[in-house]
């Protein structure tokens, strides 16, 4: 049993470049191109780990410790997620409290490696991310007080196991409410359309994409796949919550949990499609509807 | 005892003998001597209590009305000793070379220092209400002497005035909330006081005295004013001092305060979080919209001790519903967050001053790439921003940790008002702890990374070593307490016992709830190390021989990129400021472009501070109208003095026959 809950984070270790790869090809078939290998990031990233770096004469130390820095908070999270049944290999109470931090500690090294480099685009870029990042956290927070509320328990891992069929009988509203504030957050968190465009490298509105402007070789590789993992992290949540995979034996709930992420894939990749960039200004308005929703699922929840 | 009392007799002994040696060099060095011994001696009866054994309280019969001069230590006062005994010693050796090269006599300065620190320890001990107000006093005013050290300054005077009208209101306060409660017991001592009953009603008037005595100390919003103007007026190891440690006093004397009221009622709970989050939230979003370095963590510090009433909020809760998680959890995380605030806040208040000594301005909007220059004060310095965050594995982690569980913890019982008090706890910690993050990077991303925008950053060196080492300690702390923390909670036990209050005995499980959860932090923590560190290790080997190439930042093309055109502080919290403009009410100045080669141009902006502006300005200038008629008996002749002296006395004749008669 405590092998096999080292099956997930194994899962996200190989399998998270792969959403991205099914992500654009949602986006190609949507504008009617054929679109890169679905395995292209990995390609990428053998590339870049055999490179050379490329260092700008204004940064410091901080560039060079935090993709490290990063990418390990990213592992760390994976360590956190619970499958279905399948505890998480670190489960303890208040694991939530660490994962958000972890991702704070993350987009902390990332912010300041940006400004280390001097550059005004990166400085734009770092200013914006802690922006929406401030209002994130209590939406990611409210979202879990509805969980905590529901279950009865503070680990992700027994919230998790907690929800089945039935629970969605007697309280699905609560789920899609939390299930759809933190696709939200998934959205911003991973800089997505609505919220930021991973695909214009060089315009004034992007975020995530103009910070990591200054990075080559190895550096970018591990902060493309600190990415890919952070994509799974937020995806393995909503999965959790959307599918009750509690009800499936154990052998069953594994080719669930990953179809699911697959389809949380193929809807990013379709609201990507179909959906324009937000203006700037818009966006603080979305992350607080969507701690508002929380906040319904909770009164909703007392009122039962 | 006598250890204690001992060390604070070589604290004063040692400042006296700093003013007589004036001038020379050896003072600064005789006065740190002192304060390193005295804070030793200090040091030893601190650890025996919070290991278990009290010493006997030292109990002097004395002449004043009120009872006897009593000093006694518990686990509260023995655990708010330990950041004054960790942080005093470093800061005396800050500031030996901090103000080395002044021309002035450091005499005073030197003896205030020590004063102040011996104050603050007796306080700590005090056991008897005016005994408390006493040293109370003496050390407000010994601070009073630091803030304007540099009194040349205009700008220094005014803040020295605003810290010492805001104190004094804050002693009225006490005054009053002393002479009340020694009224309803019958003796000035807390032992009496403790037992005396009180009415509800007396009871929660002697509640909101505390929350505005002791609160004008802490820095809660609105009485806050005195905090950004003070600190970045006084030399920066005396900042430190002041931030990381005398506004704890406050904390403590609340805390005190609640031991002395009996069972607390659940609206005093509700209002203690409502003001956490208040200064909490204002605190973080005024600093977020400051350029001067010190006044950014002075904000800060406000919403530290938010975060610490929202921990106090959530204890004084949990005893009023008799809810024993609440109580560790939100008492615990408190108190221990008192220990890191003292930690982190003064480590980066040491880091301000280095960058102020080393540069000559407080100016973010001046600074930029000092990483270079400074390496071991960068470093020191984003420890401690870290460790503000509350990001793992630092130290702040773990008390806000222990806040937020106290919050889920209050879901999992799901009844309606531990579940509204959860979404308070957890969303505004949240949002706190998000906008710090944003507070933060901006500081360190500007004052050290990226290109230095002036000569003044050019121009910057590292800190000596009497500077460097004392920020190198505390950063070991911030990074020691993270890892090792189910050991610090044990520390906490025995003062969250005392504010637990009587029922005491049944918290004895309680308080090994945290550990197994403590322990897994601890765990993730080192292994966060370890693999950063594998990781970085592996990243370096990579290139396998290939040569890491160094350019210019990649500038989209444009030819000739300039240090001005980085992103500024100002620029950087301009969203977030934007966001919340209906709280900070900035002004902007500058002119508008005109033609189109413009010969030039101005811009400012301002942030006014809401409760300073709205508030207490508006509140003074009428009690200096209602007063002025009063003023005209200030005439400044001395006959008139006299007959003013003559028609007291005759009154007070007339008074005392009509009594006897």
């Amino acid at each position: 049993m405590n092998a096999m809950r080292w099956i997930l984070p194994l899962a996200a270790w190989v399998l998270a470049p792969l959403m991205l790869g099914i992500i654009n090809r949602v986006k190609a078939k949507f504008a009617g191109r054929r679109g890169q290998p679905l395995l292209q990031l990995y390609y990428d990233l053998f590339k870049l780990l055999r490179k050379s770096s490329v260092y700008s004469r204004s940064t410091s130390l901080v560039i060079r410790v935090a993709p490290s820095v990063s990418l390990a908070c990213a592992i760390l999270c994976t360590t956190l997620l619970p499958w279905g049944d399948l505890r998480a290999p670190a489960a303890f109470t208040g694991d939530f409290i660490l994962l958000a931090y972890l991702l704070g500690l993350a987009r902390f090294v990332t912010v300041l490696a940006a400004l280390d480099t001097g550059s005004a685009f990166e400085g734009m870029g770092a200013s914006r991310e802690v922006q929406f990042g401030a209002l994130a956290e209590p939406a990611f927070f409210l979202g879990l007080l509805v969980l905590v509320l529901q279950s009865g328990t503070l680990s992700l891992s027994s919230i998790m196991s907690g929800l089945s069929a039935t629970t969605w009988q007697s309280s699905g509203v609560l789920l899609v409410l939390v299930a759809f504030s933190w696709f939200v957050l998934l959205l911003t968190e991973n800089s997505r359309i609505p919220v930021d465009d991973p695909n214009t490298h060089l315009e004034l509105t992007m975020i995530h994409e103009v910070m990591v402007l200054d990075y080559s070789g190895p550096d970018f590789a591990y902060i493309l796949y600190g990415a890919s993992l952070k994509l799974w992290v937020f995806a393995a949540l909503i999965v959790n919550l959307v599918v009750p995979m509690t009800s499936l034996p154990v052998w069953g709930q594994i080719p669930l949990f990953l179809l699911g992420i697959g389809l949380v894939a193929v809807l990013v990749g379709v609201v990507e499609s179909i959906l324009a960039r937000l203006r700037l200004y818009q966006v603080p308005k979305i992350l607080i509807g969507s701690a508002a929703l929380s906040v319904i699922a909770l009164i909703v929840k007392l009122m039962d | 005892m006598e250890l204690f009392i001992s060390g604070c007799i070589l604290l004063l002994c040692s400042g006296t003998a700093a003013v007589l040696l004036g001038r020379s060099r050896a003072a600064s060095w005789v006065a740190t001597l002192g304060v390193w011994a005295g804070c030793g001696l200090a040091l030893v009866p601190v650890i025996q209590t919070l290991a278990g054994r009290c010493p006997d309280p030292l109990r002097i019969a004395w002449s004043m009305p009120g009872g006897s001069l009593t000093l006694g230590l518990d686990g509260l006062s023995a655990f708010f000793c330990l950041p004054i005994l960790l942080i005093s010693p470093l800061a005396a050796l800050y500031g030996c070379e901090y103000l080395a090269h002044e021309k002035k006599s450091l005499g005073s300065a030197l003896f205030f220092c020590n004063v102040l620190i011996a104050s603050m320890l007796l306080l700590m001990a005090a056991r008897n209400g005016l005994l408390f107000l006493v040293v109370w006093e003496i050390m407000a005013v010994s601070s009073f002497f630091l803030v304007v050290f540099d009194d040349e300054h205009a700008s220094v005077r005014d803040a020295g005035w605003t810290y010492l009208i805001a104190t004094h209101i804050g002693t009225g306060g006490l005054l009053v909330f002393f002479a009340l409660l020694g009224r309803q017991a019958g003796s000035l001592d807390f032992e009496a006081m403790g037992t005396a009953k009180l009415a509800p009603a007396m009871a929660s008037i002697l509640f909101v005295l505390a929350v505005v005595g002791f609160g004008s100390k802490a820095g809660f919003i609105p009485m806050h004013v005195w905090l950004p103007e003070a600190h970045p007026a006084a030399p920066s190891h005396v900042s430190a001092l002041m931030s990381g440690v005398m506004i704890k006093t406050g904390i403590y004397g609340l805390l005190r305060a609640l031991t002395l009221l009996g069972a607390p009622h659940a609206t005093w709970g509700w209002a203690l979080v409502v003001i956490g989050l208040a200064s909490g939230l204002f605190g973080i979003i005024l600093a977020l919209a400051q350029n001067d370095i010190k006044r950014l963590l002075a904000y800060c510090s406000v919403e530290n001790i938010g975060v610490i009433t929202l921990g106090i909020g959530a204890g004084v809760l949990g005893r009023a519903w008799g809810q024993n998680g609440f109580v560790v959890l939100g008492f615990g995380g408190a108190i221990l967050h008192v220990l890191n605030h003292a930690v982190f806040k003064s480590l980066s208040f040491f880091g301000a001053g280095a960058i102020a000594h080393a540069t000559g301005t407080r100016d973010m909007n001046q600074l930029g790439g000092l990483f270079k220059s400074m390496r071991w004060t960068g470093l020191a310095f984003l420890v401690a921003c870290a460790a503000i965050c509350g990001l793992p594995p630092f130290n702040g982690f773990v008390s806000e940790f222990l806040i937020y569980l106290a919050g889920f913890g209050g879901v999992q019982a799901g009844a309606t008002e531990t579940v509204v008090l959860a979404i308070l706890l957890t969303g505004g910690l949240a949002l706190i702890g998000g906008l710090a993050a944003a507070c933060f990077t901006k500081a360190f991303g500007v004052l050290f990374l990226g290109e230095p925008r002036s000569d003044l950053a050019n121009g910057a060196h590292e800190a000596g070593a009497a500077m460097r080492w004392p920020m190198a300690a505390l950063a070991v702390a911030c990074l020691g307490i993270g890892l090792f923390a189910p050991l610090a909670v044990r520390l906490v036990a025995p003062a969250v016992q005392i504010v637990a209050g009587s029922d005491a005995g049944s918290l004895g499980k309680a308080l090994s709830v945290p550990i197994p959860f403590l322990s897994a932090i601890a765990w993730a923590s080192f292994s966060l190390l370890a693999m950063a560190a594998g990781l970085f290790f592996i990243r370096r080997r990579l290139p396998r021989g290939r040569e890491e190439a160094m350019t210019g930042t990649w500038d989209c093309g444009y030819a000739r990129p300039t240090a001005r055109m980085q992103y500024t502080a100002t620029s950087f919290a301009q969203p977030l400021t934007h966001l919340f403009r209906f709280i900070l009410g900035e002004r902007k100045l500058g002119s508008v472009l005109q033609g189109l080669f413009p010969r030039g141009a101005r811009f400012e902006t301002h942030t006014p501070d809401a409760a300073r502006e709205w508030f207490f300005a508006p509140a003074f200038r009428a009690i200096d109208r209602g007063v002025a008629p009063i003023r005209r008996m200030q005439h400044g002749r001395v006959h008139g003095y006299l007959l003013y002296i003559a028609i007291v006395l005759i009154l007070l004749l007339i008074w005392k026959a009509g009594g006897q008669s």
